[in-house]
């Protein structure tokens, strides 16, 4: 480094090894720690600056009323129904997601022929766009599309998909979990072939079947990346909005509005940039108790911690 | 519990797999083979599993009715830089709060952590009245400097640093014992080491700006602006009505060639993921 070459002769140096190493270790963070403060916390703060004003962009109003955004979120009567489908698409994504994850993992850690091939085709649709993957279930789902279609080949007339209330969203929990299943499947997998083998083996020396050992040995030994990925998965089921805005735009009715597409409608279709800012501030609170009760229960279902 | 199967259990295993697998492949084949059929045939009964008739102008109308080359290019460039704008600001990131000693680095680490809690989505009202000011709107700087140095790159800094945590120090004494200042004790040492590690941040990272949708409709409103996962919502009739093929044809184009990178490069991918993603 240039600086070491500016040290004065015999006097004890300043640019001890100390300190140079932490100057390097300030300018090694410094992009990232100013891209939070600048991206992440200063926004975060004028988010909450924000909802406490009244601010109409189209009518160009900006007021100051306190906490009214705040009684308007608790007096606003689309709210429990938007709370309510968020649960229900947070609720079904993570169960589905993780059961079909442990299960699809469980599968590929057998020793078949062609099992690489079998990972590879189910790991695939991560890999595939996010909105050309739901436009092609939202062409299958059409109610003359090709589920229907299949269904009606063998006698059974299907629901129209992305109308009925209900099928709405199963369908948008679905075409989701179909799409990022295989991320956790392989952290899954990984974790699985982490397990030692002896634990298994003495196991079957103490005459455990195959459902006992996968339910002392294994999912006790693969818990933290049960947690962790809990912890990613439902963090991010509450961040859907692409798949919400292709299938269903929300509806029929407000069945599959979820918080961010409700926050989106009223931030950039209606303009209220202050309720908006209300319904951000709802939103993260939501997320860091989610997270935070997450991290306390890893003491208690957590088994063991590298 | 890998244990050796009888054959019959063999057979079953793979008919369940194949069973299992048919959500994940069938709509990647209906997109293809549906972008190809004309538009009386798109919702034939039965469905075709394979085109009865072939109609490839869909794909020249995809460029006709939109400046698809331009806004291909723009989601490439994008995803370009952002993913290695990433890669530069956290294995720096990583490697600093993983290995260098300095005053205040835990409560630092804290700070950036934050931004894992915090998702873009919770920002985005002021972000957009941020880059309104700064005259941003229509162009491509939200979409690259968010990623890059707010809370996306987190997640990639965080894998950064539990990787350099797992790294023997000696190799990095032995450097410092020759003199070697830090910043060449990471570009020469640490970073070569660390190329699975970067290869999954990479990876997440391609993905991530591959996909946004919510940031470009929100921070774009011209079409030659925009980046494929919005161009491809835009093909529409006059009533609003979706033009089926057109749309497969543009959706066709905009999957196929991650796919086939990543069926090339599987291995690495696959395993580069799971090697470095979550152990910690």
């Amino acid at each position: 480094m240039s600086l070491m070459t500016e040290t004065p002769p015999r006097k004890r140096p300043f640019w001890t090894m100390a300190r140079r190493d932490a100057a390097a270790g300030y300018l090694f963070i410094a992009p990232q720690l100013i891209g939070i403060i600048a991206f992440v916390l200063i926004p975060l703060c004028l988010v909450f600056y924000y909802s406490l004003h009244e601010w109409n962009v189209l009518a160009n109003t900006f007021n100051f009323v306190g906490a009214a955004n705040y009684q308007m979120l608790l007096a606003d009567r689309a709210l429990p129904q938007v709370l309510l489908s968020s649960a229900i698409f947070s609720v079904g994504l993570v169960v589905l997601n993780m059961s079909l994850a442990l299960l699809l993992a469980v599968l590929l850690d057998q020793k078949l022929k062609g099992i690489t091939v079998f990972r590879t085709l189910f790991f695939s649709p991560v890999v595939v766009s996010l909105v050309a993957w739901t436009i092609v279930w939202s062409f299958l789902l059409q109610n003359n599309g090709g589920i229907n279609g299949m269904l009606a080949m063998i006698g059974v007339e299907g629901p129209n998909w992305l109308r009925n209330p209900t099928t709405a969203m199963i369908s948008v929990i679905v075409v989701q979990v179909f799409k990022n299943v295989g991320l956790n499947m392989i952290l899954f997998l990984a974790a699985l072939q982490g397990v030692p083998k002896e634990l298994y083996e003495a196991a079957r020396v103490d005459g455990a079947g195959h459902f006992k050992q996968f339910r002392r040995i294994t999912l006790p030994m693969i818990s933290p990346t049960i947690l962790l990925t809990s912890i990613i998965t439902i963090v991010g089921s509450l961040q859907v909005f692409a798949q919400i805005a292709v299938l269903t735009q929300g509806g029929p009715g407000m069945t599959t509005t979820v918080l961010v597409y409700y926050l989106y409608q009223q931030a950039f279709q209606f303009h209220f940039f202050g309720y908006g800012s209300t319904l951000s501030i709802l939103l993260f609170v939501i997320v860091a108790v989610l997270t935070f009760v997450q991290w306390q229960m890893r003491k208690r279902i957590v088994f063991y911690e590298n | 519990m890998k244990t050796d199967l009888s054959p019959r259990l063999r057979v079953a295993l793979y008919g369940l797999l194949c069973v299992l697998l048919i959500p994940f492949v069938f709509p990647t084949w209906w997109m293809l083979t549906s972008s190809v059929k004309p538009i009386s045939d798109i919702f034939a009964f039965p469905p075709d599993l394979w085109p009865r008739r072939f109609d490839f102008s869909t794909y020249a109308k995809v460029f006709e009715l939109q400046p698809f080359a331009r806004q291909y290019w723009n989601s490439a460039y994008i995803a370009a830089i952002v993913t290695l704008g990433t890669m530069v600001v956290s294995s720096m990131a990583g490697y600093a709060f993983a290995r260098i000693k300095f005053p205040f680095s835990n409560t630092m680490f804290m700070i950036v952590l934050l931004g894992l809690l915090i998702p873009s989505e919770v920002t985005i009202v002021p972000l957009f009245q941020m880059f309104l000011g700064w005259g941003m709107i229509n162009t491509h700087w939200p979409l690259i400097l968010v990623p890059v140095f707010g809370a996306p790159s987190v997640f990639a800094t965080f894998v950064m640093r539990q990787f350099f945590i797992a790294l023997p120090g000696e190799l990095e004494e032995a450097a410092r014992v020759d003199g070697l200042g830090r910043f060449k004790i990471f570009w020469l040492i640490a970073l070569p080491l660390a190329k699975p590690a970067l290869g999954a941040v990479a990876i997440f990272t391609f993905l991530h700006s591959w996909n946004l949708y919510l940031e470009p409709i929100v921070f774009l409103s011209s079409t030659q602006m925009f980046t494929l996962p919005q161009a491809l919502t835009q093909f529409t009739d006059a009533y609003g009505g979706a033009m089926w093929n057109i749309q497969l044809a543009a959706a066709t184009m905009t999957a196929i060639p991650v796919l086939v990178v990543f069926i090339i490069a599987q291995k690495q991918f696959v395993e580069g993921l799971a090697h470095t993603g979550l152990k910690g």
